[in-house]
């Protein structure tokens, strides 16, 4: 019976039987070719258009479409430190997000598998928030932190915050606000991993001597990778482009503006269209070569 | 012309396979024409530049009409419904279709600004807008002139100092519908008063102090604080030499937030003790506190003016019907109607008198009928040209989004 564990692995891997070209499975693909060039191709290739338009020498504030890659070059030289700030606050988001949300996945996946009834409430809870706007949510963070909030008047009361220095419009709130608001997206993919862990292979590590900690180490962590893998991917992803947490109209400030922010400001304030394209086109770069260099160095390729 | 593959299967599965990577001509046909496709259909969005005309007006034979607002800016009874809009249908058989679509001058423009450049519908024949993203409208060719001949009652009652603003002389484009007063308010608990912008700067207002995030209301005052004559001619170096004032007491701290809407979120839960902001919100803030918890006042400087306007887009096919909503605002009694609910001011002569009849006390309100006195201490930010407009918000932006 112990062989069904590595079931999983044998059939992985079988070579893919040759699949027949067959005109049915095109037409089927249509509607997705479809989508994608309507909505993703598009507008990315108008994206790209414009990252590129410089300014119109007739009439001021329009542009014209040409070849003006200085866009980039300039975008980069007066943005970079929010830049930076976007991947240090997106990085510990995740960091903290994965020491928060491990541990839960773990306790939901694992420790309650004998509770069904259990487990499901706290997956419900989990997923819960969500049937709250995300903006309400956060909203609702601010005013939490507010100086008459309850978190600055408890910390106050104890002396370890003087009164009415702010928590709001910190790193500390924004990063806050990101694990809080992407550490379902972190919990979810480790829970799956995790529910369909054989328990009887944590049983053999006992059996072998391992402490809790080495079987831990050597048996669930490599077992459970590939969750924490898209966990972090999917929590780092939208929290590096996030424009919400750090808002000035939410957890934000002025000194704690992510590149989102800088690419909001530039569309619709400052009418800056190619810079902003030209942003977003650098965001999207930054984030697939971090994540292809995460891939390969994980050396998960296959679990994508 | 079909051979028999070869019986080894490993070379069977090769050609097999060399057989499926084939770019036939079919897929190439079909490769190209989904590029081409999604490339016709991203350049649409790429804007050009061409001469625009005014849609042809099809008002008599369409009684309808769409108006873009913003929230919390018209009469409104327990229902929900508009009584002087009600009245208007009434009266002229036209069907209003009232839009709370305006919620931000730019996201607005951002929303309406490709079907504008070229000259379509953009689903409202009337919208009201501040007066500098009307200018940027006029000088963008976005608007369509307003015929004189069906505005008797603005020609007649609009208020002497709104008729030749800077950047639209005359009223060709545009008319007022309500305006406000950028000014200075405080918590009158926790903080004693405040009197002018320099106050704001006290070493007791460190951390606690609001601005709001449009240029020309928190840069203006500083400005007039600076005695500076915002309406006029000023120069760059004057432009600068307020926003280095604000730039000193954002990266001191002394400035806690720079925020737009949500400024009275911060008022509320105080987080600032004193800001500067708009007047209508405070009359509101004080009626959900229940009594007067903050003081709104013109800065000794002197305080911003600013005004939304009707105006009418390029392409818009019922601009008649559109006049004759704006000419019926423009009745005293209707415009003392709106201003009494909304609590701005409003470029109505004679509105205060119908006003009095309703509600004296609301009509001594200086926020909501200010006489000469009042309106001496208050300028309009002058039309900004589309180069400054873009180095001055350059400049502004780059504070707003710390370095």
């Amino acid at each position: 019976m112990a062989f069904t564990a590595f079931a999983g692995t044998a059939t992985a891997v079988a070579e893919p039987a040759p699949r027949r070209r067959s005109p049915i499975a095109l037409l089927l693909l249509l509607p997705g070719i479809f989508y994608l060039i309507l909505f993703f191709v598009t507008p990315l290739i108008s994206l790209v258009i414009t990252s590129l338009q410089a300014p119109d020498p007739l009439i001021f504030g329009q542009y014209v479409n040409a070849f003006n890659w200085q866009n980039y070059v300039a975008v980069l030289e007066q943005y970079w430190p929010q830049a930076i700030r976007s991947a240090g606050y997106a990085a510990l988001a995740t960091l903290f997000a994965l020491l928060i949300g491990f541990p839960l996945a773990y306790f939901i996946g694992i420790t309650l598998r004998p509770f069904p009834l259990l487990q499901s409430l706290a997956l419900v809870l989990v997923i819960a928030p969500f049937f709250i706007s995300f903006l309400l949510r956060t909203l609702a963070w601010k005013q939490i932190f507010s100086v008459e909030g309850p978190v600055a008047g408890i910390l106050s009361s104890l002396g370890a915050l003087p009164p009415g220095v702010s928590i709001t419009g910190t790193t500390f709130s924004v990063v806050f606000g990101l694990t809080y608001n992407f550490i379902p997206f972190m919990v979810l993919p480790i829970y799956a991993t995790l529910v369909s862990l054989d328990l009887r292979l944590l049983e053999a590590g006992n059996d072998l001597y391992g402490s809790p900690a080495t079987t831990f180490r050597t048996v669930t962590l490599p077992l459970s990778a590939a969750g924490v893998m898209s966990g972090t991917l999917l929590t780092f992803i939208p929290a590096a482009g996030d424009y919400i947490n750090a808002s000035r109209e939410f957890l934000g400030a002025t000194d704690t503006t992510m590149i989102g922010n800088v690419i909001e400001a530039n569309f619709l304030v400052l009418q800056n269209f190619p810079a902003a394209a030209a942003l977003s086109l650098i965001l999207m770069a930054f984030i697939l070569v971090l994540v292809a260099a995460y891939v390969k160095r994980s050396g998960t390729e296959d679990l994508l | 012309m079909t051979r028999p593959l070869p019986e080894d299967p490993m070379i069977r599965s090769l050609i097999a396979q060399a057989k499926r990577a084939q770019l036939t001509r079919r897929t190439m046909l079909a490769g190209t024409g989904a590029g081409a496709t999604a490339l016709a259909l991203a350049a649409c969005t790429t804007g050009g530049s061409t001469e625009l005309n005014p849609a042809e007006d099809n008002s008599a034979n369409d009684p309808t009409l769409n108006w873009a607002n913003w929230p919390f800016y018209i009469d409104e009874d327990d229902e929900g419904n508009y009584p002087t809009l009600l009245a208007f249908q009434e009266r002229t058989g036209i069907e209003v279709n009232y839009l709370i679509d305006v919620d931000d001058n730019n996201s607005y423009f951002a929303k309406v600004r490709d079907q504008l450049a070229l000259g379509q519908d953009i689903g409202a024949d009337t919208v009201c807008l501040t007066d500098w993203m009307v200018n940027r409208w006029i000088q963008l060719g976005y608007t369509q002139e307003l015929n004189k001949a069906n505005l008797p009652n603005a020609e007649a009652n609009l208020v002497e100092g709104l008729r030749n603003p800077q950047f639209d002389p005359g009223r060709v484009h545009s008319l007022p519908w309500q305006g406000g007063f950028a000014g200075i308010c405080y918590n009158t608990e926790e903080t004693t008063e405040v009197r002018s912008i320099s106050d704001l700067w006290r070493p007791d207002l460190a951390g606690r102090v609001g601005v709001l995030s449009e240029m020309r209301d928190t840069i203006g005052v500083i400005m007039l604080e600076n005695g500076v004559d915002i309406s006029g001619d000023f120069t760059a170096d004057e432009f600068n030499a307020a926003l280095d004032i604000f730039r000193e007491q954002v990266e001191s701290g002394q400035v806690r937030n720079v925020r737009g809407n949500a400024y009275t979120e911060d008022l509320v839960n105080g987080d600032t003790l004193a800001a500067i902001c708009w007047s209508g919100d405070i009359t509101l803030l004080n009626l959900e506190a229940g009594y007067e918890k903050w003081k709104f006042l013109l800065p000794e400087g002197g305080a911003t003016l600013w005004n939304d306007n009707f105006l009418i887009p390029i392409g818009s096919t019922r601009k008649a019907n559109a006049e004759k909503l704006i000419d019926y605002y423009y009745e005293p009694e209707v415009a003392a109607e709106v201003a009494l609910w909304v609590n701005y001011i409003t470029p109505v002569n004679g509105a205060k008198e119908a006003a009095l009849a309703l509600d004296p006390e609301v009509a001594e309100n200086q926020l909501i009928f200010p006489n000469e006195e009042t309106l001496a201490n208050a300028r309009i930010f002058r039309g900004l040209t589309a180069q400054e407009e873009n180095e001055y918000q350059a400049a502004f932006q780059a504070i707003l989004l710390g370095a």
